[in-house]
């Protein structure tokens, strides 16, 4: 087996508060042309007067700059690796032509609030983006104002609730979810002071329709899931379980957070859903931006339309327009219309592919999935719980149990270790229902011989775990830091340190 | 077939020979999990694909020309969204491909990330003058309503009291995500536009939980009876949530020093372009207690020591409490926010210094107050609370005028200038009024610009 070599940069840079002395600046801002109004402290009632400036860092802009790009080259993001260990978060390529032009003036420096006039190319923009979206789930109506998937989750969630309530069934207060959906599938419904139900998994990776008729009532708001869940298994049998639901008079709700191995082959409508929700920095390429913004399209059949959040783009033939006379509306879940720059960069995304251009990235991402199952398998202690030899979509939920029961190592010693190879590594959301659980998304976007790459890294680690485990356990090695000591000082309230000025009074002589 | 750049395994040859391997005949045969009669069975109806970049530009920048952007022209609104420069650092730092391209990836792999991060809770928590501050949230307006939700968890109340003062839509989120509690609004004084006090004591009772108001406010107005409104809050057992801009405490007291439990906020304006309103970003602050730290339901990064000494390691503080932790026994969720945003608003402060936070900061009072007092000469013009002191934002009253706001907005539209927000629609006390905003990137001639174009409009 050839070894992987690989170091991360380590800069040691110090914190911000380190750098720099009195006086130094890194911007000039020089005063106003005229006093003519009056100075400026005059204008402040003396009981609102900031009395001592803040103790921010003086820094010449030349560190300053040096600073952040020695962060920036600590930070191993997708476009330095195959980023397929981050998995449920469909980490693709985000082509450089989409970021150019979202970063266009012409979009960058819009006001909200400007004249209607003066936007028709963005909201065009928009109106065309959100017909795509009806197109790919099938579903009536779009709205692009949630600010990210979770967002959006909760507004589908908000909007059935409105939509039972506008026909007086306020009592359905119930929705019904599995636990290999998204933590936010459940949390959401709690927010919207929903309460939740839980279904768990059969053998076959998926629950049974008897759990599920065992909690429908006249209660039920809803069903809220992903279709595949993160283990690339799919629930063949889904419509009869959007169709009990509707029996029962619930509405259905899609997590579509995940729609990569979905794209042009199943779609919302077909599978008995009235909602979904597509994240546009997943599946139609806008970047993940170091944990946002991304941005969540809340897709809906017409029966929910009226509850769509404030405003809509609409186009009366010859104008594109906002509307915001939307008297049933759910009313505001973000501020104005969502983030504008990612729906720019979906669009291109979707016109750069087309529809057999999305199709195949379908095809791959699936291809992808089940290459890497079959190589993963191959590793020794190494396992992919549920459904033997069977294909699966665009992920998978792997084990790593009877590896780390032969070495007795933790699985945060394999991920530390993956560190040092320069791979990411997901523990799959909590809880873990698949024991010691890893979960990979190779996406469409990586090659076989990335594939190969981390399939021989993981490959490398589960021998050094045998024959090396001391290697492995005082990992990572080769990244910008060692491995922390201390882990109380983020559950004990006498040391966390949320912020440098937090830090200087707990842990300073 | 075509073989697409963002595809790699797309070439025919690569298919065929994964495709070999796995044993299997066709791409088709992977999705049998998929029932035929739930599939779709024609092609997505989408327009014909761009396949070369340069056509992919052209078409785009075809729409993008159809957009006259505020950098085009002579802005002067806001209403919550707001035309402040961007140091061209700013933009270096959030264009890296390696900070856009990273997700949530841990310390040992991302550990600039958090370390960027991490300095921008400490950054802000220098301006606000508290020691916790959180991981973005989406926007100012989710800020202010986890901010709303917090606090009654923490009470175990259920009543907020809501200044009227505030952005429209932020009232009407924070009441959509808050529908467990009782918004209370509170007004404001019609002369001075500030906190109606005699009503604020009215409203406050054993159920209140919070009370919540922006300084400035919606228009621009500097509340000054912050001390005395958390006194009376305090003395009530509830809490005083203040909704403040970063940009203006370079100048103004921070609320944490007139008696602020919570502060959140938006920092847009702190290096992020408008963008249409994409740009937003929102904050949570509170003071290093642990009560109110598990209430916080976004996420809050911490230092953490490493094996070798004077090394920094950072990790995420009390995740037990969230989501992603405890499902819907979590707080709220744990997701994708805005963290590029907070690395951003870290590259603004830290070119800013404390220096550049008050010279901008007492820039925006100058351009604001020589704007009220040239605008009150325009014939037909009045600048109502013009006693109050104002940031950034000032109300424009047309009344006297003969015109609409919307007729006065069209005739300065045609000469190249963004008119003040029309304020009629959502504050009917304020019909033919306009919210107008003034910020560093405004010249002096500029604003003579507007007086002068207003002058001869309403002329």
């Amino acid at each position: 087996m050839t070894k992987r070599i690989f170091q991360q940069a380590r800069w040691n840079e110090k914190l911000l508060f380190e750098l720099g002395s009195e006086g130094e600046r890194g911007m000039l801002i020089p005063p106003f042309e005229t006093e003519a109004g009056g100075r400026a402290e005059n204008s402040v009632p003396e009981s609102m007067r900031r009395q001592n400036p803040p103790h921010l860092p003086e820094i010449s802009q030349v560190e300053t700059l040096r600073h952040f790009l020695r962060l920036s080259q600590e930070t191993l993001g997708a476009g330095l690796v195959a980023d397929f260990g981050m998995a449920t978060s469909t980490v693709k390529y985000n082509p450089p032509v989409n970021e150019q032009l979202a970063r266009d003036a012409r979009l960058a420096e819009l006001h909200p609030l400007q004249d209607e006039r003066t936007v028709q190319g963005l909201l065009e923009v928009m109106y065309r983006l959100e017909r795509f979206l009806q197109e790919i789930s099938g579903l009536d109506r779009v709205s692009l104002q949630p600010r990210g998937g979770s967002q959006a989750i909760y507004a589908n969630v908000s909007m059935v609730r409105a939509f039972h309530a506008r026909r007086g069934e306020t009592q359905r207060d119930e929705f019904i979810t599995t636990i290999f959906s998204h933590p936010s599938d459940a949390a959401a419904p709690n927010v919207a002071g929903c309460k939740v139900i839980t279904l768990y998994p059969e053998e076959s990776g998926y629950p049974g329709l008897g759990a599920l008729k065992a909690v429908l009532s006249e209660r039920t708001a809803g069903l809220i899931v992903t279709n595949p869940d993160d283990t690339g298994i799919f629930n063949p049998r889904i419509r009869e379980f959007t169709d009990l639901v509707h029996a029962a008079g619930g509405l259905c709700v899609y997590d579509q957070a995940n729609a990569n191995g979905l794209l042009g082959v199943l779609r919302a409508r077909e599978a008995g859903f009235d909602a979904c929700q597509f994240n546009l920095h997943k599946t139609f390429s806008t970047p993940h931006a170091s944990g946002g913004p991304g941005a969540g399209a809340s897709c809906v059949t017409e029966a929910l339309a009226p509850f769509l959040p404030a405003p809509t783009v609409e186009f009366d033939g010859e104008k594109y327009y906002l509307d915001h006379d939307r008297p049933d509306s759910i009313g505001k879940i973000g501020s104005f219309y969502g983030v504008t720059a990612n729906f720019l960069r979906a669009y291109a995304w979707i016109m750069s592919m087309g529809a057999d251009g999305l199709r195949e990235a379908a095809n791959l991402a699936v291809l992808n999935n089940n290459y890497l199952l079959k190589k993963v398998l191959e590793i020794p202690g190494v396992t992919a719980p549920y459904q033997p030899n069977q294909p699966r979509l665009d992920q998978v939920r792997y084990s790593w149990t009877e590896l780390l029961q032969e070495t007795g190592l933790k699985i945060t010693d394999i991920s530390n270790r993956s560190a040092d190879l320069g791979m990411h590594f997901f523990f799959s959301h909590h809880p873990y229902v698949v024991s010691d659980p890893a979960t990979l998304e190779p996406t469409e976007s990586y090659s076989r011989r990335d594939i190969d790459t981390y399939v021989s890294s993981w490959a490398q680690i589960a021998d050094e775990a045998r024959t090396q485990p001391e290697l492995v356990r005082s990992a990572p090695h080769n990244a910008p830091i060692h491995q922390m000591s201390d882990p109380t000082y983020l559950t004990d309230p006498e040391k966390w340190s949320p912020t440098w000025r937090a830090y200087r009074k707990k842990h300073s002589e | 077939m075509i073989t697409y750049p963002y595809i790699p395994n797309s070439a025919p040859q690569t298919k065929a020979d994964m495709l070999r391997e796995l044993g299997f005949e066709s791409i088709e045969a992977l999705f049998s999990a998929i029932p035929p009669e739930l599939r779709l069975h024609r092609p997505l109806d989408l327009p014909a694909p761009l396949l070369s970049e340069f056509a992919l530009r052209r078409h785009v920048e075809s729409l993008l020309a159809k957009n006259t952007p505020a950098s085009q022209a002579l802005n002067f609104l806001g209403a919550g969204c707001y035309q402040h420069f961007v140091p061209a650092a700013c933009d270096e730092i959030n264009g890296r491909n390696e900070f856009l391209t990273a997700y949530s990836g841990k310390a040992y792999e991302e550990h600039g990330r958090w370390q960027a991060l991490f300095e921008y809770s400490s950054l802000m928590a220098e301006l606000l003058n508290m020691d916790v501050v959180s991981l973005p949230t989406y926007d100012g307006l989710q800020a202010a309503a986890s901010a709303m939700r917090m606090a009654a968890s923490i009470t175990g109340r259920r009543e907020i009291i809501v200044a009227t003062s505030i952005q429209p839509d932020k009232f009407t989120k924070a009441r959509e995500y808050n529908r467990h509690l009782a918004l209370k609004p509170l007004d404001f004084e019609p002369a001075t536009g500030k906190l109606n006090l005699s009503r604020l004591e009215e409203l406050l009772s054993p159920q209140t939980a919070a009370v919540y108001f922006d300084n400035p406010n919606f228009f621009g107005i500097i509340e000054t009876d912050g001390a005395m409104v958390a006194e009376m809050a305090h003395k009530a057992g509830a809490l005083l949530i203040v909704g403040a801009d970063p940009i203006s405490l370079g100048v103004l007291k921070p609320p944490a020093d007139y008696g602020a439990d919570i502060t959140c906020g938006d920092i847009q304006s702190l290096g992020i372009h408008m963008q249409f309103g994409g740009g937003h970003a929102g904050y949570i602050a509170t003071h290093d207690d642990r009560r109110f730290i598990m209430e916080i339901p976004i996420r809050v990064v911490g230092f953490v020591p490493t094996r070798v000494e004077g090394e920094y390691g950072f990790g995420e503080v009390a995740s037990e409490r969230t989501s992603f932790s405890k499902r819907e026994k979590g707080k709220e969720w744990v997701a994708t926010t805005a963290n590029l945003w907070a690395i951003t608003a870290a590259v603004y402060l830290a070119v800013m210094g404390p220096q550049g936070m008050t010279e901008i900061g007492q820039g925006i009072l100058q351009r604001g107050r020589y704007a009220m007092q040239r605008l009150a000469q325009v014939p037909g013009i009045s600048a109502p609370h013009s006693a109050a002191g104002h940031f950034r934002e000032f109300l424009v009253d047309f009344s006297g005028s003969g015109k609409t706001v919307s007729q006065v907005n069209h005739a300065l539209l045609e000469r190249g200038i963004f008119g003040g927000y029309d304020l009629g629609g959502k504050f009917p006390q304020f019909a033919n009024h306009a919210l107008y905003c003034v910020t560093e990137i405004h010249a002096r001639a500029d604003i003579d610009l507007l007086a002068q174009s207003l002058t001869e409009v309403l002329s």
